[in-house]
């Protein structure tokens, strides 16, 4: 394509592809583009020289800035991860997810969105701890979300007593549900405290000489549940019977309330005479931290007046 | 100046509203002229930040700053980034706000730089018709801030003054004019700064960003890491002289030092505000660009 025929759009595209393309291992601009073309003469076709600088250099620093923005906006996000996997293996993984999962908001804070999928389907990039991996990406994303998502206005406890097996409900946004192999919501917080530590004034500093994975006791796999959330604009982590778990699924899932509690106690080993204490427990503690609300302004009066 | 651009606002220096400050903004409630806040970290549904900003606005102005509107991308802006964006601008009353003349996006892929764009009739229609209507749906006046840039187009067929002035006519906008951006530009694109800060029309300067980079062997990166250095410094007191006591904003992003320290520098530019009250700029006595 000659030089003058290149339109606004052309231009964009063509430097959009080549500032998003992977950098080498050295940190360089690749010498050819994914269809085999000469970086050199990709730049030189909208990139003018300066007396100091080729297009291709001149490409090269809008190419090294991307990175070094977006890995650097992913490793503060995970930091737990970072650590577990350990530094290089992270940036390589980062790199393999971005290439995939390009940021398509405005906002950094959405960069990590699909990194939980991602991650279970490419093991390969997490080594042996590759489900402990995804678990703490479970946790971290859980804390973004958690971090300011919003808050709708909870039900109060004289509302709770009115609903009935019918009444359909929500969960507040800012309540994000974790089913996790390992206790990896103890090893976030132990790590993230050992971020803090080691932060600076002007924000988080990774010691990137650390490229080895973070040692950690060893863990045993089990099954646990865990729900981040939001009280007094901090993030918390608290863990939910298996039951409590399901019901708080099927609620969001937009089960009744009736059908969601079956669901949260199937095959449960809580005997049924145990069932509806444990019930009341869980409404008392989430109307406590203001969990609960209504799908829409008008489903609870629409319940009351049934 | 005040102008129709800052809705005739007279905020003198004001900061960048950064975390690492908050604790010390909030237990000795320093004196600052105003605040800029960067727009897309607080386009959000709840949560700390926002609790952490209404209280800013309690005492203090707050004048927002975007990085991510990309008035010179050819695809079409995410409408609920305007959506967010203008729930914001009610909450803050920012008297006017600011972006940046660049794109970077393509197709809803974002970037996340502000990448420059070629000076070419095409991208002062494009950008101008986007600014317009950004404008209008804001219902505020909106500044467009020119970029550092490390790259240059063979398709370009102006200066980037020339550029930066089609736009702002054609848009009916203000300029945010970013004198450490025109330095670093003027060095990497070996151009003299101060034709750039002479031809940009005075009337439109909202708002003025003084900031410190980083020099490499063969390029300056606006870095926003250290002082403002003495040519930027002069470039500055040119624009005021021409501009008229303007808001000025020190940008501080990197290697953050003490909100003090930080402080001092930006009031450093109160020097040159001062100097001029009183005395005409040149764009009142002509009405008109220099």
């Amino acid at each position: 394509m000659s030089q003058a025929s290149m339109g606004l759009e052309e231009i964009q595209r063509a430097m959009a592809s080549a500032v998003m393309m992977p950098l080498t291992a050295d940190e360089d601009m690749r010498q050819h583009a994914p269809d085999g073309r000469a970086m050199t003469h990709v730049a030189a076709e909208f990139i003018a020289p300066n007396s100091r600088l080729t297009p291709f250099e001149r490409l090269e620093i809008y190419n090294r800035q991307y990175w070094y923005r977006v890995l650097g906006a992913l490793a503060e996000d995970f930091p737990a991860v970072r650590a577990v996997v350990g530094a290089k293996k992270f940036e390589a993984l980062s790199v393999a997810y971005l290439a995939q999962h390009p940021s398509r908001s405005f906002t950094l804070r959405n960069l990590g969105s699909k990194l939980v999928e991602w991650l279970e389907a490419h093991p390969q990039f997490a080594g042996r701890r590759h489900a402990l991996a995804v678990d703490m990406t479970r946790i971290e994303w859980a804390f973004v979300e958690a971090f300011d998502n919003p808050e709708h206005e909870p039900l109060t406890l004289e509302q709770i007593a009115t609903l009935d097996a019918d009444s359909r409900l929500a969960i507040q946004p800012h309540v994000r549900l974790m089913a996790l192999n390992y206790a990896a919501d103890e090893v976030t917080l132990s790590l993230h405290s050992r971020e803090k530590r080691q932060a600076s004034e002007a924000g988080v500093k990774h010691d990137d000489g650390e490229d080895a994975p973070v040692r950690l006791p060893r863990l045993r796999r089990r099954a646990l549940w865990v729900a981040a959330h939001r009280v007094d604009l901090s993030v918390y982590y608290r863990r939910l019977e298996r039951e409590e778990y399901l019901t708080l699924e099927a609620i969001r899932a937009g089960m009744p309330l009736g059908a969601a509690l079956e669901a949260g106690f199937r095959d449960s080993r809580i005997p049924a005479s145990g069932r509806p204490g444990r019930v009341s427990a869980w409404f008392g503690t989430w109307a406590e931290l203001g969990w609960i609300c209504t799908p829409d302004p008008g489903s609870l009066v629409r319940s009351q007046e049934g | 100046m005040q102008n129709r651009f800052n809705a005739f606002s007279n905020h003198g220096v004001g900061i960048g509203l950064r975390i690492p400050h908050y604790q010390h903004i909030f237990s000795r409630k320093p004196v600052v002229d105003w605040f800029e806040i960067i727009s897309e970290n607080f386009m959000i549904d709840a949560g700390r930040p926002l609790a952490t900003l209404d209280r800013i606005l309690e005492q203090y102005r707050v004048v927002q700053h975007g990085v991510s509107m990309y008035f010179g991308s050819v695809t079409a802006p995410d409408p609920e980034h305007l959506k967010r964006l203008k729930t914001l601008v009610r909450r803050t009353n920012t008297p006017w706000l600011s972006d940046h003349l660049c794109w970077g996006s393509v197709d809803g892929t974002y970037t996340h730089d502000l990448l420059p764009l070629p000076y070419t009739w095409e991208a002062v229609q494009r950008t101008a018709e986007r600014v317009r209507m950004v404008q209008d749906y804001l219902e505020i006046p909106v500044a467009v801030e020119n970029v550092s840039s490390y790259a240059a187009f063979t398709a370009s067929e102006m200066t980037e003054w020339e550029f930066l002035n089609e736009v702002v006519e054609r848009a009916d906008c203000g300029i945010l004019l970013d004198v450490n951006n025109i330095y670093v530009s003027a060095m990497n694109h070996e151009f003299n700064p101060m034709a750039y800060v002479n031809a940009v029309p005075a009337e439109r300067v909202a708002q003025i960003h003084i900031a410190g980079h980083s020099k490499y062997e063969k390029y300056i990166l606006d870095t926003h890491d250290h002082p403002v250095i003495d040519p930027v410094w002069e470039l500055y007191a040119r624009a005021i002289q021409r501009c008229g006591p303007t808001p000025t904003l020190l940008e501080w992003d990197d290697h953050i030092p003490s909100f003090d320290e930080v402080h001092a520098e930006a009031k450093k530019a109160e020097r040159y505000l001062r100097h001029s009250e009183g005395a005409p700029s040149s764009a009142a006595l002509t009405g008109a660009a220099q």
